[in-house]
Protein backbone atom coordinates (compact mmCIF):
# COMPACT_ATOMS: atom_id res chain seq x y z
CA UNK A 1 0.00 0.00 0.00
CA UNK A 2 1.43 3.32 -1.07
CA UNK A 3 1.22 5.70 1.80
CA UNK A 4 2.24 9.31 2.04
CA UNK A 5 2.71 11.06 5.33
CA UNK A 6 3.87 14.54 6.28
CA UNK A 7 5.58 14.94 9.63
CA UNK A 8 6.43 18.42 10.91
CA UNK A 9 8.49 18.64 14.08
CA UNK A 10 9.26 21.78 16.03
CA UNK A 11 9.42 23.85 12.88
CA UNK A 12 10.67 27.39 13.27
CA UNK A 13 11.13 30.19 10.76
CA UNK A 14 12.69 33.58 11.30
CA UNK A 15 13.56 36.29 8.79
CA UNK A 16 16.68 37.91 10.16
CA UNK A 17 15.49 38.57 13.71
CA UNK A 18 11.76 38.49 13.11
CA UNK A 19 10.08 35.33 14.29
CA UNK A 20 7.37 34.07 11.98
CA UNK A 21 6.42 30.88 13.81
CA UNK A 22 8.00 28.54 16.30
CA UNK A 23 7.45 25.09 17.80
CA UNK A 24 5.11 24.10 15.01
CA UNK A 25 4.47 20.36 15.05
CA UNK A 26 1.80 18.37 13.28
CA UNK A 27 1.28 15.27 11.20
CA UNK A 28 -0.82 14.77 8.12
CA UNK A 29 -1.64 11.31 6.84
CA UNK A 30 -2.73 10.07 3.46
CA UNK A 31 -6.28 11.14 2.75
CA UNK A 32 -6.25 14.02 5.23
CA UNK A 33 -6.99 17.61 4.32
CA UNK A 34 -5.52 20.33 6.53
CA UNK A 35 -6.35 24.03 6.68
CA UNK A 36 -3.77 26.56 7.84
CA UNK A 37 -5.10 29.90 8.92
CA UNK A 38 -3.90 32.99 10.77
CA UNK A 39 -3.78 36.75 10.45
CA UNK A 40 -2.10 38.54 7.54
CA UNK A 41 1.61 38.09 8.02
CA UNK A 42 1.21 35.11 10.36
CA UNK A 43 3.34 32.96 8.06
CA UNK A 44 0.87 30.88 6.08
CA UNK A 45 2.59 31.47 2.77
CA UNK A 46 5.98 31.02 4.41
CA UNK A 47 4.91 27.62 5.73
CA UNK A 48 3.57 26.60 2.33
CA UNK A 49 6.89 27.50 0.69
CA UNK A 50 8.83 25.54 3.28
CA UNK A 51 6.60 22.50 2.82
CA UNK A 52 7.09 22.80 -0.94
CA UNK A 53 10.84 22.59 -0.37
CA UNK A 54 11.60 25.92 -2.01
CA UNK A 55 12.44 27.83 1.17
CA UNK A 56 14.65 26.73 4.03
CA UNK A 57 13.33 26.41 7.55
CA UNK A 58 15.34 28.04 10.36
CA UNK A 59 15.21 25.03 12.65
CA UNK A 60 13.17 21.96 13.34
CA UNK A 61 12.28 19.57 10.56
CA UNK A 62 9.64 18.37 8.19
CA UNK A 63 9.63 15.24 6.16
CA UNK A 64 7.50 13.41 3.67
CA UNK A 65 7.41 9.69 4.25
CA UNK A 66 6.35 7.50 1.37
CA UNK A 67 6.20 3.73 1.58
CA UNK A 68 8.00 4.05 4.93
CA UNK A 69 10.96 5.78 3.25
CA UNK A 70 11.85 9.43 3.62
CA UNK A 71 11.65 11.47 0.41
CA UNK A 72 14.90 13.27 -0.31
CA UNK A 73 14.93 17.03 -0.18
CA UNK A 74 15.78 17.33 -3.85
CA UNK A 75 12.94 14.99 -4.85
CA UNK A 76 10.18 16.78 -2.97
CA UNK A 77 9.24 18.80 -6.04
CA UNK A 78 8.16 15.61 -7.76
CA UNK A 79 5.33 14.93 -5.33
CA UNK A 80 4.15 18.53 -4.78
CA UNK A 81 1.55 20.52 -6.64
CA UNK A 82 1.37 24.15 -5.56
CA UNK A 83 -1.06 26.94 -6.34
CA UNK A 84 -0.62 30.40 -4.87
CA UNK A 85 -1.07 34.06 -5.78
CA UNK A 86 2.70 34.66 -5.92
CA UNK A 87 3.28 31.78 -8.32
CA UNK A 88 4.02 33.28 -11.73
CA UNK A 89 4.04 31.24 -14.92
CA UNK A 90 5.96 32.09 -18.07
CA UNK A 91 3.72 34.68 -19.65
CA UNK A 92 5.55 34.77 -22.97
CA UNK A 93 4.19 31.27 -23.59
CA UNK A 94 0.62 30.04 -23.94
CA UNK A 95 -1.07 27.84 -21.34
CA UNK A 96 -0.47 24.85 -23.54
CA UNK A 97 3.20 25.69 -24.07
CA UNK A 98 3.69 26.21 -20.33
CA UNK A 99 2.24 22.81 -19.51
CA UNK A 100 4.13 21.15 -22.32
CA UNK A 101 7.40 22.65 -21.11
CA UNK A 102 6.71 21.62 -17.53
CA UNK A 103 5.94 18.08 -18.67
CA UNK A 104 9.22 17.96 -20.61
CA UNK A 105 11.28 19.43 -17.78
CA UNK A 106 9.65 17.06 -15.30
CA UNK A 107 10.38 14.20 -17.67
CA UNK A 108 6.75 13.07 -17.68
CA UNK A 109 5.48 10.68 -20.26
CA UNK A 110 2.29 12.45 -21.20
CA UNK A 111 1.07 13.40 -24.64
CA UNK A 112 -0.68 16.49 -25.98
CA UNK A 113 -4.10 14.91 -25.52
CA UNK A 114 -3.54 14.56 -21.81
CA UNK A 115 -2.46 18.22 -21.59
CA UNK A 116 -5.54 19.30 -23.52
CA UNK A 117 -7.67 17.21 -21.21
CA UNK A 118 -6.25 19.00 -18.16
CA UNK A 119 -6.77 22.39 -19.82
CA UNK A 120 -10.32 21.41 -20.64
CA UNK A 121 -10.92 20.52 -17.00
CA UNK A 122 -9.53 23.89 -15.94
CA UNK A 123 -11.86 25.62 -18.38
CA UNK A 124 -9.09 27.01 -20.54
CA UNK A 125 -9.37 24.84 -23.61
CA UNK A 126 -10.65 27.61 -25.88
CA UNK A 127 -7.86 29.97 -24.93
CA UNK A 128 -5.10 27.39 -24.59
CA UNK A 129 -3.01 28.82 -27.41
CA UNK A 130 -3.13 32.45 -26.28
CA UNK A 131 -0.16 33.84 -24.41
CA UNK A 132 -0.58 33.72 -20.63
CA UNK A 133 0.16 37.45 -20.48
CA UNK A 134 -3.15 38.09 -22.23
CA UNK A 135 -5.11 36.16 -19.56
CA UNK A 136 -7.25 37.62 -16.81
CA UNK A 137 -6.10 36.95 -13.25
CA UNK A 138 -8.76 34.29 -12.80
CA UNK A 139 -7.57 32.56 -15.94
CA UNK A 140 -3.99 32.73 -14.72
CA UNK A 141 -5.15 31.13 -11.49
CA UNK A 142 -6.69 28.32 -13.55
CA UNK A 143 -3.44 27.68 -15.43
CA UNK A 144 -1.70 27.35 -12.09
CA UNK A 145 -4.16 24.64 -11.13
CA UNK A 146 -3.52 22.90 -14.41
CA UNK A 147 0.24 23.01 -13.81
CA UNK A 148 -0.18 21.83 -10.22
CA UNK A 149 -2.00 18.63 -11.19
CA UNK A 150 -0.06 17.94 -14.38
CA UNK A 151 2.28 15.43 -12.73
CA UNK A 152 -0.39 13.79 -10.60
CA UNK A 153 1.19 14.86 -7.30
CA UNK A 154 0.67 13.18 -3.94
CA UNK A 155 0.56 16.48 -2.07
CA UNK A 156 -1.45 19.52 -3.02
CA UNK A 157 -0.45 22.81 -1.37
CA UNK A 158 -2.97 25.56 -1.96
CA UNK A 159 -2.35 29.12 -0.80
CA UNK A 160 -5.47 31.29 -1.00
CA UNK A 161 -7.02 28.75 -3.36
CA UNK A 162 -10.08 30.71 -4.41
CA UNK A 163 -8.58 34.16 -4.86
CA UNK A 164 -9.60 35.73 -8.18
CA UNK A 165 -11.94 32.90 -9.04
CA UNK A 166 -15.56 33.24 -10.11
CA UNK A 167 -18.28 30.85 -8.95
CA UNK A 168 -17.45 28.40 -11.68
CA UNK A 169 -13.78 28.56 -10.74
CA UNK A 170 -14.61 27.98 -7.09
CA UNK A 171 -16.68 24.98 -8.08
CA UNK A 172 -13.70 23.70 -10.03
CA UNK A 173 -11.50 23.99 -6.94
CA UNK A 174 -14.16 22.33 -4.78
CA UNK A 175 -14.33 19.45 -7.16
CA UNK A 176 -10.56 19.23 -7.46
CA UNK A 177 -10.04 19.05 -3.70
CA UNK A 178 -12.95 16.67 -3.28
CA UNK A 179 -11.77 14.33 -6.00
CA UNK A 180 -8.08 14.63 -5.22
CA UNK A 181 -6.50 11.22 -4.84
CA UNK A 182 -7.59 9.55 -1.64
CA UNK A 183 -4.03 8.45 -0.92
CA UNK A 184 -2.87 12.07 -1.11
CA UNK A 185 -2.58 15.08 1.18
CA UNK A 186 -4.08 18.54 0.74
CA UNK A 187 -2.90 21.55 2.73
CA UNK A 188 -4.88 24.77 2.26
CA UNK A 189 -3.65 28.13 3.58
CA UNK A 190 -6.44 30.64 3.77
CA UNK A 191 -8.19 33.44 5.61
CA UNK A 192 -11.50 32.93 3.89
CA UNK A 193 -13.90 31.20 6.27
CA UNK A 194 -15.64 29.73 3.26
CA UNK A 195 -12.44 27.84 2.43
CA UNK A 196 -12.37 26.17 5.85
CA UNK A 197 -14.68 23.51 4.46
CA UNK A 198 -11.73 22.05 2.56
CA UNK A 199 -10.12 20.72 5.72
CA UNK A 200 -10.99 18.31 8.45
CA UNK A 201 -8.58 20.03 10.75
CA UNK A 202 -7.51 23.67 11.20
CA UNK A 203 -4.18 24.97 12.44
CA UNK A 204 -4.04 28.63 13.40
CA UNK A 205 -0.54 30.04 13.08
CA UNK A 206 -1.35 32.86 15.49
CA UNK A 207 -0.90 30.22 18.20
CA UNK A 208 2.76 29.70 17.30
CA UNK A 209 4.01 33.23 17.67
CA UNK A 210 6.09 33.27 20.83
CA UNK A 211 8.21 30.90 22.79
CA UNK A 212 5.76 30.52 25.66
CA UNK A 213 2.87 29.13 23.67
CA UNK A 214 2.81 25.46 23.23
CA UNK B 1 20.48 15.62 -18.28
CA UNK B 2 17.24 15.53 -20.25
CA UNK B 3 15.68 17.84 -17.69
CA UNK B 4 18.59 20.26 -18.01
CA UNK B 5 18.22 20.18 -21.75
CA UNK B 6 14.56 21.17 -21.53
CA UNK B 7 15.38 24.02 -19.16
CA UNK B 8 17.87 25.16 -21.75
CA UNK B 9 15.18 24.73 -24.38
CA UNK B 10 12.73 26.83 -22.35
CA UNK B 11 15.26 29.65 -22.02
CA UNK B 12 16.16 29.39 -25.66
CA UNK B 13 12.54 29.65 -26.86
CA UNK B 14 11.92 32.42 -24.39
CA UNK B 15 14.98 34.29 -25.65
CA UNK B 16 13.81 33.94 -29.25
CA UNK B 17 10.53 35.59 -28.28
CA UNK B 18 11.66 38.15 -25.76
CA UNK B 19 15.29 38.91 -26.62
CA UNK B 20 16.16 39.61 -22.98
CA UNK B 21 19.86 39.13 -23.51
CA UNK B 22 20.52 39.07 -27.22
CA UNK B 23 19.59 42.66 -28.10
CA UNK B 24 21.64 44.07 -25.25
CA UNK B 25 24.59 41.92 -26.25
CA UNK B 26 24.54 42.77 -29.92
CA UNK B 27 24.23 46.49 -29.20
CA UNK B 28 27.14 46.26 -26.81
CA UNK B 29 29.33 44.46 -29.30
CA UNK B 30 28.57 46.94 -32.06
CA UNK B 31 29.29 49.95 -29.84
CA UNK B 32 32.46 48.47 -28.35
CA UNK B 33 33.97 47.29 -31.61
CA UNK B 34 33.20 50.47 -33.51
CA UNK B 35 34.62 52.63 -30.69
CA UNK B 36 37.83 50.66 -30.85
CA UNK B 37 37.82 50.84 -34.63
CA UNK B 38 37.48 54.64 -34.70
CA UNK B 39 39.96 55.32 -31.93
CA UNK B 40 42.61 53.12 -33.53
CA UNK B 41 42.06 54.28 -37.09
CA UNK B 42 45.41 54.75 -38.83
CA UNK B 43 47.32 54.29 -35.56
CA UNK B 44 50.09 51.79 -35.60
CA UNK B 45 49.65 49.78 -32.40
CA UNK B 46 51.43 46.78 -31.08
CA UNK B 47 49.77 43.61 -32.28
CA UNK B 48 49.51 42.35 -28.73
CA UNK B 49 47.10 45.12 -27.87
CA UNK B 50 44.49 43.42 -30.05
CA UNK B 51 44.72 40.19 -28.09
CA UNK B 52 43.94 42.11 -24.92
CA UNK B 53 41.26 44.20 -26.55
CA UNK B 54 39.53 41.12 -27.92
CA UNK B 55 39.11 39.51 -24.49
CA UNK B 56 38.16 42.80 -22.87
CA UNK B 57 35.22 43.09 -25.25
CA UNK B 58 34.35 39.44 -24.61
CA UNK B 59 34.49 40.02 -20.84
CA UNK B 60 32.23 43.05 -20.88
CA UNK B 61 29.75 41.57 -23.32
CA UNK B 62 29.50 38.55 -21.01
CA UNK B 63 28.90 41.01 -18.17
CA UNK B 64 26.13 42.78 -20.02
CA UNK B 65 24.25 39.70 -21.16
CA UNK B 66 24.81 36.59 -19.11
CA UNK B 67 23.34 37.78 -15.83
CA UNK B 68 19.90 37.86 -17.46
CA UNK B 69 19.45 34.09 -17.05
CA UNK B 70 18.65 34.26 -13.35
CA UNK B 71 17.89 37.94 -12.91
CA UNK B 72 15.02 37.85 -15.39
CA UNK B 73 13.47 34.86 -13.61
CA UNK B 74 13.82 36.64 -10.27
CA UNK B 75 12.44 39.93 -11.59
CA UNK B 76 9.45 38.33 -13.23
CA UNK B 77 8.76 36.13 -10.23
CA UNK B 78 9.13 32.86 -12.12
CA UNK B 79 11.85 31.52 -9.81
CA UNK B 80 9.19 29.70 -7.79
CA UNK B 81 7.68 27.77 -10.68
CA UNK B 82 11.18 26.86 -11.85
CA UNK B 83 12.11 25.41 -8.47
CA UNK B 84 8.81 23.53 -8.41
CA UNK B 85 9.49 21.67 -11.63
CA UNK B 86 13.17 20.77 -11.42
CA UNK B 87 15.96 20.05 -8.99
CA UNK B 88 18.74 22.61 -8.53
CA UNK B 89 21.37 20.68 -10.47
CA UNK B 90 19.24 20.47 -13.62
CA UNK B 91 18.45 24.16 -13.28
CA UNK B 92 22.12 25.08 -13.00
CA UNK B 93 23.16 22.90 -15.93
CA UNK B 94 20.29 24.17 -18.08
CA UNK B 95 21.17 27.79 -17.39
CA UNK B 96 24.87 27.07 -17.93
CA UNK B 97 24.14 25.50 -21.32
CA UNK B 98 22.07 28.51 -22.30
CA UNK B 99 24.83 30.93 -21.34
CA UNK B 100 27.38 28.77 -23.12
CA UNK B 101 25.45 28.81 -26.38
CA UNK B 102 24.84 32.55 -26.09
CA UNK B 103 28.50 33.17 -25.38
CA UNK B 104 29.71 31.05 -28.31
CA UNK B 105 27.32 32.87 -30.60
CA UNK B 106 28.33 36.36 -29.47
CA UNK B 107 32.05 35.61 -29.27
CA UNK B 108 32.09 34.13 -32.73
CA UNK B 109 30.60 37.40 -33.96
CA UNK B 110 33.21 39.39 -32.04
CA UNK B 111 36.06 37.27 -33.39
CA UNK B 112 34.68 37.57 -36.89
CA UNK B 113 34.38 41.37 -36.61
CA UNK B 114 37.95 41.63 -35.29
CA UNK B 115 39.29 39.59 -38.18
CA UNK B 116 37.63 41.62 -40.87
CA UNK B 117 38.05 45.04 -39.27
CA UNK B 118 41.56 44.85 -37.83
CA UNK B 119 44.25 43.62 -40.20
CA UNK B 120 46.65 43.22 -37.29
CA UNK B 121 44.34 40.77 -35.55
CA UNK B 122 45.52 37.78 -37.50
CA UNK B 123 45.76 34.37 -35.92
CA UNK B 124 48.75 32.33 -37.10
CA UNK B 125 48.26 29.29 -34.92
CA UNK B 126 44.61 28.33 -35.11
CA UNK B 127 44.93 25.25 -32.92
CA UNK B 128 45.91 27.14 -29.83
CA UNK B 129 43.50 30.01 -30.49
CA UNK B 130 40.52 27.69 -30.97
CA UNK B 131 41.40 25.69 -27.87
CA UNK B 132 41.64 28.89 -25.86
CA UNK B 133 38.38 30.11 -27.38
CA UNK B 134 36.50 26.93 -26.44
CA UNK B 135 37.99 26.52 -22.96
CA UNK B 136 37.61 30.25 -22.33
CA UNK B 137 33.93 30.25 -23.26
CA UNK B 138 33.27 27.29 -20.98
CA UNK B 139 35.05 29.01 -18.10
CA UNK B 140 33.34 32.36 -18.63
CA UNK B 141 29.91 30.72 -19.00
CA UNK B 142 30.45 28.67 -15.83
CA UNK B 143 31.55 31.59 -13.66
CA UNK B 144 28.96 33.94 -15.11
CA UNK B 145 26.16 31.49 -14.41
CA UNK B 146 27.00 30.99 -10.75
CA UNK B 147 27.64 34.69 -10.20
CA UNK B 148 24.31 35.48 -11.89
CA UNK B 149 22.63 33.08 -9.47
CA UNK B 150 24.25 34.86 -6.52
CA UNK B 151 23.34 38.37 -7.61
CA UNK B 152 19.78 37.45 -8.57
CA UNK B 153 19.25 36.94 -4.84
CA UNK B 154 20.86 40.27 -3.93
CA UNK B 155 19.11 43.64 -3.87
CA UNK B 156 21.57 45.54 -6.04
CA UNK B 157 21.47 43.32 -9.09
CA UNK B 158 22.96 45.29 -11.98
CA UNK B 159 26.00 46.95 -10.50
CA UNK B 160 27.20 44.02 -8.48
CA UNK B 161 27.80 41.77 -11.44
CA UNK B 162 31.08 43.08 -12.90
CA UNK B 163 32.36 43.73 -9.39
CA UNK B 164 31.95 40.10 -8.41
CA UNK B 165 32.87 38.70 -11.79
CA UNK B 166 36.07 40.64 -12.31
CA UNK B 167 38.24 38.94 -9.66
CA UNK B 168 36.80 35.54 -10.53
CA UNK B 169 37.41 35.92 -14.26
CA UNK B 170 40.70 37.83 -14.10
CA UNK B 171 43.03 34.78 -14.00
CA UNK B 172 41.07 33.25 -16.85
CA UNK B 173 41.21 36.39 -18.98
CA UNK B 174 44.95 36.77 -18.38
CA UNK B 175 45.61 33.21 -19.58
CA UNK B 176 43.39 33.75 -22.60
CA UNK B 177 45.29 36.90 -23.55
CA UNK B 178 48.62 35.09 -23.23
CA UNK B 179 47.51 32.23 -25.45
CA UNK B 180 45.95 34.57 -28.02
CA UNK B 181 49.16 36.61 -28.21
CA UNK B 182 51.16 33.47 -28.76
CA UNK B 183 48.68 32.28 -31.40
CA UNK B 184 49.00 35.60 -33.22
CA UNK B 185 52.77 35.31 -33.21
CA UNK B 186 52.46 31.85 -34.69
CA UNK B 187 54.21 30.05 -31.84
CA UNK B 188 53.66 26.31 -31.56
CA UNK B 189 50.97 25.06 -29.22
CA UNK B 190 53.59 23.51 -26.92
CA UNK B 191 54.62 27.04 -25.89
CA UNK B 192 51.27 27.59 -24.19
CA UNK B 193 50.83 24.13 -22.75
CA UNK B 194 51.03 25.44 -19.20
CA UNK B 195 48.41 28.11 -19.86
CA UNK B 196 46.09 25.59 -21.48
CA UNK B 197 46.44 23.32 -18.46
CA UNK B 198 45.49 26.22 -16.23
CA UNK B 199 42.42 26.84 -18.39
CA UNK B 200 41.34 23.22 -18.15
CA UNK B 201 41.79 23.19 -14.37
CA UNK B 202 39.95 26.49 -14.07
CA UNK B 203 36.97 25.12 -16.00
CA UNK B 204 36.81 21.91 -14.02
CA UNK B 205 37.17 23.62 -10.64
CA UNK B 206 34.70 26.38 -11.51
CA UNK B 207 31.98 24.05 -12.71
CA UNK B 208 32.38 21.54 -9.89
CA UNK B 209 32.37 24.26 -7.25
CA UNK B 210 29.37 25.93 -8.86
CA UNK B 211 27.29 22.77 -8.90
CA UNK B 212 28.16 22.25 -5.23
CA UNK B 213 27.25 25.74 -4.01
CA UNK B 214 24.29 26.31 -6.30
CA UNK B 215 22.03 24.19 -4.13
CA UNK B 216 22.67 26.50 -1.17
CA UNK B 217 22.26 29.71 -3.15
CA UNK B 218 19.09 28.55 -4.84
CA UNK B 219 17.02 27.80 -1.72
CA UNK B 220 17.20 30.93 0.39
N1 LIG C 1 11.38 37.03 1.92
C1 LIG C 1 11.05 37.59 3.10
N2 LIG C 1 11.96 38.35 3.76
C2 LIG C 1 11.66 38.90 4.96
N3 LIG C 1 10.49 38.75 5.57
C3 LIG C 1 9.54 38.01 4.98
C4 LIG C 1 9.78 37.40 3.71
N4 LIG C 1 8.66 36.72 3.36
C5 LIG C 1 7.78 36.92 4.36
N5 LIG C 1 8.30 37.69 5.33
C6 LIG C 1 7.63 38.06 6.59
O1 LIG C 1 7.16 36.87 7.20
C7 LIG C 1 5.90 37.08 7.78
C8 LIG C 1 4.91 36.06 7.25
O2 LIG C 1 4.64 36.31 5.88
P1 LIG C 1 3.66 35.41 5.04
O3 LIG C 1 3.63 35.92 3.66
O4 LIG C 1 4.03 34.01 5.24
O5 LIG C 1 2.27 35.70 5.74
P2 LIG C 1 0.83 35.18 5.36
O6 LIG C 1 0.29 34.51 6.58
O7 LIG C 1 0.86 34.40 4.13
O8 LIG C 1 0.03 36.53 5.14
P3 LIG C 1 -1.20 36.86 4.18
O9 LIG C 1 -2.43 36.46 4.91
O10 LIG C 1 -1.13 38.35 4.03
O11 LIG C 1 -1.00 36.14 2.90
C9 LIG C 1 5.53 38.52 7.49
O12 LIG C 1 5.83 39.29 8.64
C10 LIG C 1 6.43 38.93 6.38
O13 LIG C 1 6.76 40.29 6.49
MG1 LIG D 1 0.04 34.64 2.20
Amino acid sequence: MNNIQLIVKNLKKTFNRRLVFDKLSFEVRAGERLVITGKNGSGKSTLIKILAGVMNESSGSFEYIFDSGKIDREDIYKIIGLVSPYLVLYDEFSAFENLKLFAKIRNLKIDDDKINQILEKAGLFNRRNDLVRTYSSGMKQRVKYASAILHDPLVLLLDEPTSNLDIEGKDFVDELVQNFRKDGIVVVATNETQDFKYGQRIINLDDYKNNQSK
Amino acid sequence: MKRAYYIFYKDFSSELRMRFALNALIMFVIVAVSTILFSLANEKVNQNVYAGMFWVVVFFSAMSGLSRTFVSEEERGTTLILSLIANPISIFIGKFLFNLVLLFFINTIIAFLYMILFQDFSIQNWDSFLLAFILGNIGIAGSSTIIAAIISKANVKGTLYPVLAFPVLLPLILMLIEITKSAMEGNPISDVEAELMVLISYDIIMITASVLVFDIIWRD
